[in-house]
């Protein structure tokens, strides 16, 4: 079993697990951090920006480099459409996939560039809620980039990347970056998506079985057991213990694996989460209540729910229930509808809610009661005449690159009433802001991050008890911004650890030593088994194999086929079929029996001798030799004497065990 | 050999009051409680002493599952828990554990408030009842104990309606409750894979039925309805609150819009309003169109549809009305039919199947004067209309399930003896299966192979596997694979000898024949050898014949030549004693030459 590593980000993952012959893809995670080198695309022109100056190496003057990179606050932005550094293409060919498991929506935005002209011809399994929420995000991702087309792709700078500030220099391989996909060619890749239910049993190609099981991190978001009949191996990415709106996780088959992968932990591992949804709403009642605007950067769907929720109750309490929450993406109105019919993936509380009936989600009374506004897009029909202050806006994207967002920082940043609050955390929010500074808008950053903390992950890693564990490397030294937090990292005291990295294949050793097969009942009943010691028995069989997509049956030998052609002829006595007698001879040959039983036979004039290794037998009269020892009796006699050789062979084998 | 057996205790060669009971590898489970409609005394719920006459159910029954919420299908749910005492786990979906309790609170009523009956369960029965349902998604495998395990599938029936598939072992059931295999307006067609169970128990409503396409049927419907509202006649729709009433009133919706009609069409109060909540919240379980458009516009926020009051029965004008319950047996839809029912210009329509003792199944066999307990009668002249709109598989939607599954036996449950008789011939012969159809307390015993797991020593078959390989490709090749089966505290392993030995702590003895031929020879030994390996290479063709050092060997016998260069060479086979037969014949062959040419 090897496991190739093809992403940098343990959220964002990407693997390939080669499990008996079958190519598995785990999970296909696009890091948008490389988008962070980018200049933001502001849905109206900005001058602020179209008027940072130019940026040149010293010294240099390279004309095809003109116009490529804008500095802003002393740092240094690539002025073009953003690109996005995908899985590494150069350690699997993805043709050769057979299956891509996904985890949950927020680990499948590479997903169009793997299955798109690449001649991959596998099949994708997610779970409805990763599928339907999944196709919100690409789709909004792809609308964000084509609502505000760049002309030029900067290239240039690539290659004077050792020329360039950080941290433009340390890019990975930016000339592997690729510009995002087409609408056309997502719509294409969720095409392959076959939906699975939690705990389905999914066959592939008869070799193995694969299980999607609750992780609780999010709407549908999963966790999947890999087993062949003997090994499990158990891909845990992006799960939560904490109560929020998903199924909660479940952790009773991640049990007892031979290898547990463990990835996607928190990404703000010393922020609470409870903490900061407490935090935000104070720092959104605070803004409101001087007049200011609150900008929540945000995904289309996630913990934006659960801010929904508590925002507006909270802002009910504070006795600002008149405040209008604006919620802006291409896909709001999906995302609302969608999480409010998904109950079969929801925690207990909101899954009782629609057996009542009613809606899960207070979202949908929110918008009935105008409490909570949804807009496709800024220039929406309706958003300017409804659009009210002081208000809380919710919208893309979380890098501030892209999307609605863009506008409002542009336009609320030089205003220190108004506030814009981090809580997704995938990117670090001061460089999310840097193009923008200098920015007098307060910041406040709040990261909610539900999946598993180190503590928690470690709780788990004792109870799931797995023989081998494989983390990535970042896990096992503590985050470079918490350098002496020791209890930050994954416990590799008492276990077996592998780290694995982008580029990085390792080999999991798991010795196999049995594989299942089924046994014909025709067959067994005519198993003739001799007991050995108490309680183990033994039966020699020859029987026929039939395989079948790599599942084998063993079935009695048909008595017309030919084993091997012409191998019939041989045999002597037609009615004895002989391999399904034949049997192995056991034990120390008791050799008064031996002697005995001979003379009852005839034979009176063995001549018995000891020596180091057990007794020669001279048989005088007939020149025959037996030689017997502890483990072995061997016959020399002449071809001629067959009568008495067959005689020796019979009573021989009454006086050995056999089965 | 081993045994499933099917009792059932109701749908037995009869519709309504569906329970099953399957006994599968020691497990017995209880297929739907349902009720029957046609009956108010005790027939009505399933007989349970039947199974057992007395002590608790709960030890006798592993698992109860009700494929969908169809009183017929989980009516008796409360009684089997609240009254029988059954204590152990119960299965249905997530739809049908949120609506079968209003449908059995709403026939409570009926059936306590309406006729009086006082031995029936109460509201606080039906919910302390369903608080010991666990509601199970599609194709989720679901281990109910260490053996048995469960698996939905679609069944497109009504809105959460399933088909089970029972595993225990090797053995398996599916039962497919109500099904359709055609998508209509709202619902998805039934789907199962290759699961190739054991047995399969499908129900047989329409056994004899091939229907015409479902267009036509919505024609024919429409222009029925139409006809009648345009001589200003009254539309009377029996329909249970939930299932067929969403398709009709879909139907009716999108009709009423596309032809801008201003007739009014009501759906009576209650139900109406939580039951399209309900589906509006569980939408993903209705058909892909629906699914796709409903951001935009719900299916089941109906604009030409209005809630009914009592008080319209008496309106004069033409008017639609859909009201509960379907098969004209109580409630307002009957209350109703008693006031239109003597007016020719008025129509009603029977959208599904009504069971025995109905007044649905009165009129729609014809009867033209109904008689009510209370000596009331009531004649019938208004027009009498069947249109099949149950969502159930006819004949060829049940040949196609078959076709689906390739289940090794069938059995028909939910259906009349006459057709069931009819189909069962059909299945027998297109599909060479055994059919059943049980009767009602009929046991039906059905025997299946069952399939032996066992380990394999990966080095046997690997071994098998290059000796398989190593010979030219032929199909007809049959592979072979000995060893020894190692029976060890019930498990079963196959390996090789050495390593079975080593396994169960013995050592083998090894017998060993060596015999001496003697042959004329003028040549050295090794040219001696080289001729005997050719000609058993001629000889014996299709064995594994080589030389080595001078010695042949003939798979494991071992042919040696010693001698000097004079005539007599002395040859020596030697072989264990499981080669004994091919070690035999070789030393025959080398007897019979003499001398080697
Ligand atoms: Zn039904």
């Amino acid at each position: 079993m090897r496991l190739y590593c093809l992403s940098s980000h343990p959220n964002k993952p990407c693997y390939v697990l080669r499990f008996k012959e079958i190519v598995m893809m785990l999970d296909c995670g696009l890091s948008a951090q490389t988008a962070l080198n980018f200049l933001p695309l502001p849905l109206v022109p900005s001058s602020r920006l179209a008027n940072l100056p130019a940026w040149m190496p010293q010294d240099t003057v390279d004309i095809q480099l003109e116009g490529e990179l804008k500095e802003c606050m002393g740092r240094v932005f690539v002025d073009s459409a953003p690109e996005f550094c995908p899985p590494l293409t150069n350690m699997i060919d993805f043709s050769e996939i057979d299956v891509i498991l996904i985890s949950n929506y927020s680990s499948m935005l590479a997903l169009p560039f793997i299955t798109e002209n690449t001649g991959f011809r596998g099949v994708v399994y997610a779970t409805e809620p990763t599928l339907q929420i999944g196709r919100l995000f690409l789709e909004e991702l792809v609308e964000y980039i084509e609502q505000t087309p760049k002309r030029n792709q900067a290239k240039f700078w690539k290659d004077i990347l050792h020329l360039l500030p950080s941290p433009l220099c340390d890019s990975f391989k930016p000339k592997t970056w690729r510009l995002l996909y087409k609408l056309s060619e997502v719509q294409s890749s969720l095409s392959r998506i076959k939906v699975v239910g939690y705990d389905e049993k999914l066959d592939v190609y008869g070799a193995l079985k694969v299980t999607a099981v609750s992780s609780g991190y999010c709407l549908g978001s999963s966790n999947w057991v890999i087993s062949s009949d003997y090994e499990k191996v158990a891909y845990v990415s992006g799960s939560s213990t904490l109560t929020t709106h998903p199924r909660p996780m479940d952790q009773t088959v991640l049990r007892n694996s031979n290898v547990l992968i463990l990835t996607g932990l928190t990404q703000t591992p010393t922020a609470n989460p409870d903490t900061m949804l407490g935090e935000l709403c104070m720092a959104v009642a605070m803004t409101l209540r001087a007049n200011g605007n609150v900008l929540i950067p945000c995904y289309p769907s996630g913990v934006v729910y659960d801010l929904f929720e508590c925002l507006s109750s909270h802002l009910d309490n504070s006795s600002l229930s008149t405040i209008p929450m604006f919620f802006i993406s291409p896909v709001a109105d999906m995302s609302l509808g969608y999480s409010n019919i998904l109950a079969e993936w929801l925690s207990n509380t909101k899954q009782n809610k629609v057996y009542l009936p009613e809606e899960p989600f207070p979202h949908g009374y929110l918008v009935k009661t105008g409490r909570l506004k949804h807009y496709k897009r800024i220039y929406s029909d309706g958003f300017s005449t409804d659009f009210r202050q002081p208000c809380v806006v919710f919208c893309g994207h979380p890098s501030l690159r892209f999307g609605d967002a863009v506008h409002f920082i542009e336009q609320w940043g030089n205003n220190p009433l108004h506030t814009v609050i981090f809580t997704e955390p995938d990117f670090p929010y001061l460089e999310a802001l840097a193009p923008y500074q200098p920015l007098t808008m307060k910041s406040v950053h709040c990261p909610i991050d539900t999946s598993l903390n180190f503590t928690q992950a470690n709780k788990l890693i004792r109870e799931l008890k797995p023989s081998t564990l494989v983390v990535p490397q970042s896990y096992t030294i503590p985050p470079p911004n918490h350098a002496h937090r020791s209890e930050l990292v994954i416990d590799q005291e008492s276990r077996y650890v592998i780290s694995i990295q982008r580029g990085e294949v390792v080999s999991l050793a798991v010795k196999r030593q049995m594989a299942k097969v089924s046994l014909c009942p025709t067959l067994a009943d005519r198993i003739n088994c001799s007991e050995v010691r108490s309680g183990i028995c033994l039966a020699t069989i020859t029987a026929g194999l039939y395989v079948k997509d790599n599942q084998h049956k063993i079935l009695e030998l048909p008595d017309e086929t030919p084993v091997v052609p012409k191998k019939r002829r041989l045999s002597k006595s037609e009615g004895e079929s002989s391999s399904n007698s034949m049997r192995y001879e056991w034990g120390i040959l008791d050799m008064d029996l031996f002697i005995r039983k001979l003379k009852q036979e005839g034979i009176s004039d063995a001549k018995v001798e000891q020596n180091n290794s057990g007794y020669i037998i001279h048989l005088q009269e007939e020149d025959t030799l037996i030689q017997v020892e502890e483990k072995s009796t061997h016959i020399y006699c002449e071809a001629a004497d067959t009568q008495l050789r067959l005689k020796l062979r019979n009573i021989l084998m009454q006086c050995l065990s056999s089965f | 050999m081993s045994e499933i057996r099917v009792i059932p205790l109701g749908a037995g060669q009869d519709v309504g009051r569906s329970c099953i009971i399957v006994q599968i590898g020691g497990k017995n489970i209880m297929l739907d409680c349902g009720m029957h409609m046609g009956y108010n005394d005790e027939r009505r719920f399933p007989d349970l002493s039947f199974i057992v006459a007395e002590g608790p159910l709960t030890s006798f029954i592993d698992c109860v599952i009700i494929s969908h919420f169809h009183l017929d299908h989980c009516g008796a749910l409360p009684y089997l828990t609240e009254m029988v005492g059954y204590s152990g786990p119960i299965y249905m979906t997530h739809p049908t554990k949120a609506i079968a309790p209003i449908l059995l609170e709403d026939m409570r009523r009926i059936a306590v408030e309406k006729k009086g009956d006082g031995n029936f369960f109460t509201s606080q029965m039906i919910k302390d009842c369903m608080k010991k349902v666990t509601a199970v998604t599609l194709h989720q495998s679901l281990m109910v104990d260490n053996q048995l395990e469960i698996k939905a599938y679609y069944a497109g029936h009504v809105l959460g309606a399933a088909m089970f598939k029972i595993t225990v072992g090797s053995q398996s059931v599916v039962y497919t409750g109500d099904y359709n295999m055609t998508p209509d307006r709202h619902l998805g067609a039934a789907w199962i894979d290759k699961c190739r169970p054991d047995l399969l128990i499908t129900e047989s409503t329409y056994a004899t039925t091939i229907r015409d396409s479902k267009r036509c049927r919505e024609r024919d419907f429409l222009k029925k309805v139409t006809e009648c509202i345009d001589r200003g006649g009254k539309v009377l729709i029996p329909v249970f609150a939930l299932g067929r009433a969403q398709e009709l009133c879909i139907l009716l919706d999108t009709h009423w819009e596309r032809m801008n009609l201003k007739t009014p069409v009501y759906f009576a109060v209650g139900l109406t309003e939580k039951a399209n909540n309900y589906y509006k919240m569980f939408i993903t379980w209705t058909n892909q169109n629906v699914k796709k458009t409903f951001v935009q516009r719900n299916m089941f926020d109906f604009k030409h549809i209005k809630p009914f009051d009592k008080s319209y029965i008496d309106n004069p004008g033409a008017m639609v009305v859909l009201a509960p319950p379907g098969m004209l047996h109580a409630g307002l839809s009957l209350q109703i039919f008693k006031k239109w029912a003597p007016n020719e210009s008025n129509m009603v329509i029977m959208p599904g199947f009504c069971v025995v003792g109905t007044v649905g199944h009165k009129i729609l066999n014809g009867a033209k004067q109904i008689e009510f307990e209370s000596r009331q009668t009531v004649e019938v002249k208004m027009s009498v209309e069947y249109m099949s709109f149950s969502a159930h598989a006819d004949a060829k939607g049940i040949m196609q399930l078959i076709q689906y599954c390739e289940p090794k036996n069938v059995l028909l449950v939910h259906g009349e003896a006459e057709k069931m008789e009819f189909l069962k011939e059909k299945i027998k012969q297109e599909f060479d299966l055994d059919c059943y159809m049980p009767a009602n307390g009929e046991t039906c015993t059905i025997t299946t192979p069952y399939r032996i797991p066992i380990d394999v020593s990966l080095s046997l078959l690997k071994a098998e596997n290059s000796k398989y390989n190593a010979q030219p490709p032929n199909p007809k090749n049959a592979r072979v694979i000995h060893g020894v089966l190692v029976v060890k505290d019930s498990s079963l392993c196959l390996m090789d000898v050495d390593e079975a030995c080593k396994e169960a702590g013995i050592n083998r003895h090894i017998i060993r024949f060596t015999s001496t031929v003697r042959l004329e020879d003028p040549s050295p030994p090794s040219k001696t050898a080289e001729k005997l390996y050719k000609l058993f290479k001629e000889k014996l063709v299709g064995w594994n014949v080589g030389l080595t050092d001078g010695s042949i060997s003939i798979e494991s016998v071992l042919v040696k030549v010693e001698g000097s260069e004079d005539e007599q060479k002395n040859v020596y086979v030697s072989w264990t004693n499981q080669d004994e037969e091919l070690g035999s014949s070789i030393l025959e062959i080398l007897q019979s030459m003499g001398h080697v040419s």
